[in-house]
C-alpha cells in the first residue's frame, strides 16, 4: 500500500452562499464516502476541512503576507490522506469523494530514504 | 524487411543445455557479422516489445528493463557470431535481458528496496522459474500478455497524451530520444526531459504495470488507440519539415495497429483503427506527386492505390463497425473512398451519413468540418460552405488550417474567386509543412487571375 493525498479543490464562494440544506448534504456525502473507501480496500489515514482562504496567511522569506498563496477561484479547501495499492486504486476512491463545487487533485506522498 | 529470417539455427533457442552468453568461445559456426548485425536489427524491429515487456516485469521498473533490454542487444551481436543465430530471436533476446535484471536487482537489493518501482498487481507467474525454460508456454501467453500491459501503462490516462506518445515510441516501439525528439520536431533535451518526466511519475504516484480491468477497458483502450492514431497521422502530414510524409512514423504505427489486433482480437475499435489506418496508408504513393507537392484526393491516380492493402483493411471493416465505434466508422469511410473508381463516382451520401453517425459518438468540430465537405459533394458547395459558415463561427477551429482550406476550396468551386483568395491566405499563415504551403500557393496563384 502506498499513501496519496486527495487535494479537495472547490469553489469557496459556492460554500459561502450555500444553504444548511447543502451543508447538511455535503456531510453526509463525506460520511458515505468513508464506508465507500473500505469498501473499496482503502483507508482513510486522515481527512480534514480548511477555513477558507479569506483566512490564509502567506510567509516568503520573511514576508507575512494576508491571504492565499496564489488566488484561484478554485482553492483546496480539505484533504484525505488515504491509503490504496496503486494509482488505479488511488483514482478509483478519489472519484468518489465529494467536490460538487469543483474537483480533487490525487498527489503520491514522498517517501525519503 | 531487410533481414533474413534467421534460419533454423539448433544455437541456443532448447529449452536445456545452451545458456546465452556461455557457449564455448571459439566454436566457429562461421556466422557473417553482416548477417548478424541484420538480424540483430532485425530483432530490435519485430521484438523489442516483446522482449522489454517481459524484462519489465521481472525487473519491476523500467529504466532498469531498458538498460538490460539494450544490454541484450548489444550481447546478442558478440553471442550471436559465435554461436550462430538463435532459432527464437525474442526468446534468445528475453532470457538474456531478464537474467541481467535478476541480477541486478540481487546486486542492490539493498538500494532498490527503498526506490519506488513498477507495481506488479498480481504476483508474477514465472519470474522464479529459470529463465530458458519454458518459453514456448511464454510466448504464447503470458508475454503476449506483458506487451498489452507495457502500452497500457505508457498510454495511461494520468499521463499527458505528449507522454504517453513520447513513452510509447520509446518503451513499446524502442525508438531512441533522438529519434523521437526528430519525429517530434523537439529538442532533445525537451524530448529526454518528457520522458523522464513520464518514467518519473510511473513509479512515484505508482501507475501499475497491468492491463485495465473489463469495466476500464474501454476507456483506457480508446487512449491506447488514439496513441496509435495520432503517430499515424503525425507521419502521414508531418507536422513541419519538407516531406509530406514521415515513413519511419507511419510505419511504427502500422506495426502497433497489427500488434494490438493480434493481442485484443475481439475488440471492434482495434480492427477499425488498423483498418483506417491500412486504407489511408493504401494511398500513401499517390497523395505526392514526383517534386512532392501534395495532390487531392481528386486528383490522385487511383490505379497506384495498393489494393492488396485496400482489400485487407476493407475486410476489416464490417466487422469492426458493428461496435459502431469512431474508429469503425472512418475506417468504413476511407472504405468508401478507397473502393470508388473516381472521385465524383464516390457514395458521397452515403459518406455523410456516416459523417452523421460519427459525430454521434465523436462530437469533434474536426469532424463536422470533414461531414460539411462530404455535404458539399453531396447536395453542392453551397450546402457544405453554410456548414463551414457555422463552424467558422463557432470558434474552435480557429487555428485550424484545413478549415479555411476547405472553405477556400468550396469558394473557388463556385467562381467565388475574390473570396476563395482571402481563405487560401487565411489557410497559409496556418500552415507549416512545406508541400502543403506549396499547394496552397499555387491554389491562391490559380484564383488570383493568373489565367490558367
Amino acid at each position: 500500500m502506498a499513501e496519496y493525498m486527495i487535494l479537495i479543490c472547490e469553489d469557496e464562494g459556492a460554500y459561502a452562499t450555500a444553504t444548511p440544506d447543502v451543508f447538511q448534504q455535503v456531510m453526509e456525502a463525506h460520511n458515505r464516502f468513508a464506508g465507500q473507501v473500505t469498501e473499496k480496500g482503502g483507508k482513510i489515514v486522515e481527512g480534514r476541512a480548511l477555513q477558507p482562504t479569506s483566512t490564509a496567511t502567506s510567509i516568503r522569506g520573511d514576508v507575512v503576507t494576508d491571504g492565499p498563496f496564489i488566488e484561484t477561484k478554485e482553492a483546496v479547501g480539505g484533504y484525505y490522506l488515504i491509503e490504496a495499492r496503486d494509482l488505479d486504486h488511488a483514482l478509483d476512491i478519489a472519484k468518489l469523494c465529494p467536490a460538487r463545487f469543483g474537483g480533487v487533485e490525487v498527489r503520491p506522498i514522498r517517501v525519503f530514504g | 524487411m531487410s533481414g533474413s529470417p534467421p534460419p533454423g539455427e539448433p544455437g541456443c533457442g532448447g529449452g536445456t543445455g545452451a545458456e546465452p552468453g556461455e557457449a564455448g568461445a571459439g566454436a566457429g559456426t562461421g556466422v557473417q557479422p553482416g548477417t548478424v548485425s541484420a538480424a540483430v536489427a532485425d530483432a530490435h524491429r519485430r521484438e523489442w516489445a516483446f522482449v522489454l515487456a517481459a524484462t519489465a516485469r521481472v525487473a519491476g521498473d523500467l529504466d532498469l528493463a531498458e538498460e538490460c533490454v539494450q544490454d541484450a542487444y548489444a550481447a546478442a551481436l558478440t553471442a550471436w557470431t559465435r554461436q550462430g543465430l538463435p532459432r527464437n530471436p525474442g526468446a534468445w533476446l528475453t532470457t538474456t535481458a531478464r537474467r541481467r535484471a535478476i541480477d541486478a536487482k540481487r546486486r542492490d537489493a539493498v538500494l532498490r528496496a527503498k526506490l519506488p518501482l513498477l507495481i506488479e498487481p498480481d504476483p508474477p507467474a514465472s519470474v522464479s522459474a529459470p529463465p530458458g525454460t519454458g518459453e514456448a508456454a511464454e510466448r504464447g501467453e503470458v508475454i503476449a500478455d506483458d506487451r498489452l500491459r507495457l502500452i497500457f501503462t505508457c498510454c495511461h490516462p494520468a499521463l499527458a497524451r505528449e507522454a504517453q506518445v513520447a513513452l510509447t515510441l520509446r518503451l513499446v516501439c524502442g525508438l531512441t530520444t533522438v529519434e523521437i525528439a526528430q519525429a517530434f520536431l523537439v529538442s532533445e533535451p525537451t524530448m529526454a526531459a518528457r520522458v523522464t518526466r513520464a518514467k518519473k511519475k510511473i513509479s512515484a504516484a505508482r501507475i501499475a504495470y497491468r492491463v485495465p480491468d473489463p469495466a476500464e477497458l474501454p476507456d483506457r483502450l480508446d487512449a491506447v488507440l488514439t496513441v496509435v492514431h495520432l503517430l499515424y497521422t503525425t507521419g502521414h502530414t508531418a507536422p513541419g519539415g519538407e516531406n509530406l510524409v514521415r515513413a519511419d512514423l507511419v510505419d511504427r504505427a502500422i506495426g502497433l495497429a497489427r500488434m494490438l489486433r493480434t493481442l485484443m482480437p475481439d475488440e471492434r475499435e482495434v480492427a477499425g483503427l488498423l483498418a483506417l489506418i491500412l486504407l489511408t496508408d493504401a494511398r500513401r504513393a499517390t497523395r505526392a506527386d514526383a517534386q512532392g507537392r501534395v495532390l487531392l484526393l481528386e486528383e490522385q491516380d487511383r490505379s497506384q492505390w495498393d489494393r492488396a492493402v485496400i482489400a485487407e483493411g476493407a475486410a476489416l471493416v464490417p466487422w469492426a463497425l458493428r461496435g459502431a465505434g469512431r474508429f469503425a466508422l472512418q475506417a468504413a469511410i476511407a472504405a468508401l473512398h478507397a473502393e470508388a473508381p473516381s472521385y465524383a463516382q464516390t457514395d458521397w451520401p452515403q459518406i455523410v451519413a456516416l459523417y452523421d453517425a460519427l459525430l454521434r459518438v465523436w462530437s469533434s468540430p474536426v469532424v463536422a468540418l470533414n461531414r460539411a465537405v462530404a455535404l458539399a459533394m453531396a447536395h453542392g458547395p453551397a450546402v457544405g460552405l453554410a456548414q463551414i459558415g457555422e463552424l467558422e463561427a463557432d470558434g474552435r477551429l480557429g487555428a485550424y488550417r484545413y478549415l479555411p482550406a476547405a472553405k477556400a476550396d468550396l469558394l473557388r468551386r463556385l467562381g467565388q474567386r475574390e473570396a476563395a483568395a482571402q481563405a487560401y491566405r487565411a489557410a497559409l499563415a496556418l500552415t507549416d509543412n512545406a508541400a502543403e504551403r506549396e499547394f496552397l500557393a499555387r491554389r491562391l496563384t490559380e484564383v488570383t487571375g493568373t489565367p490558367s
